[in-house]
């Protein structure tokens, strides 16, 4: 299940809403990772540009990766402005054995940061200011330079 | 026909050309001064679908989309 949001997460409200869609399905790990914006370099907040299309393919790709294993992922992400101490973020899993869930939350994590299509800027005096030192080129990015 | 839209922070409107392949996309895009910074970085879709290489055919109605690096969470 893949969420998006107008501005900041409801956290509470999304991490129990999840536990309660999936008490009675029999996992025995619940593991959330939620990513909150900390006060740093002087931002006010973080704002995104989300492009759904292909964030949706890759996170469908993934739900397939993870169900030989009896995993199940689900996933909240803003878009547009969300201020110093809000949560822009939040991934789970859910899984049968406490050891798929952990390992399954650090690789869909981390590559959710190399591949996922969202962009992010700093607000910084009511500016805009892409994050492009914080960001990655997608795999494969370049072929119109060669 | 085709269209090309540039997503994210690259702040171009769409355009329209004609094209056969990614071959003559990235001609275009290399004669543009305003793509100088990206195009060494930017991934590349077609329909919604990466695509790896510039042999990648095009057909009237194609959607080619650059995506700058991210940083989503």
């Amino acid at each position: 299940m893949l969420e998006l949001y107008d501005g900041p997460l409801n956290v509470p409200e999304i991490l129990t809403r999840w536990y309660a869609e999936e008490v009675d399905s029999n996992y025995g790990a619940y593991i959330p990772f939620v990513g909150t914006v900390r006060e740093e370099g002087g931002i006010q907040g973080l704002s995104f540009d989300v492009y759904e299309p292909i964030l949706k393919s890759w996170f469908d790709g993934w739900v397939t990766k993870v169900a030989p294993s009896g995993a199940t992922l689900k996933m909240a992400h803003s878009r547009g402005d969300v201020l110093v101490h809000e949560s822009s973020y939040i991934a789970a899993v859910f899984s049968p054995k406490r050891r798929v869930a952990l390992e399954t939350i650090d690789q869909f994590v981390e590559d959710f940061k190399a591949s996922a299509p969202i962009w992010k800027y700093d607000l910084v005096n009511a500016e805009r200011i892409y994050a492009r030192d914080r960001s990655t080129p997608i795999s494969g990015a370049g072929i119109l330079g060669t | 026909m085709i269209t090309v839209e540039f997503l994210g922070p690259i702040q171009k409107p769409v355009l329209s050309m004609e094209a056969s392949s990614l071959h003559d996309v990235a001609r275009m895009l290399k004669e543009d001064a305003q793509m100088g910074e990206w195009i060494e970085s930017c991934a590349v879709a077609v329909n919604d679908t990466l695509v790896s290489s510039l042999d990648t055919l095009l057909k009237d109605g194609d959607r080619v989309s650059l995506l700058p690096p991210v940083c989503g969470g």
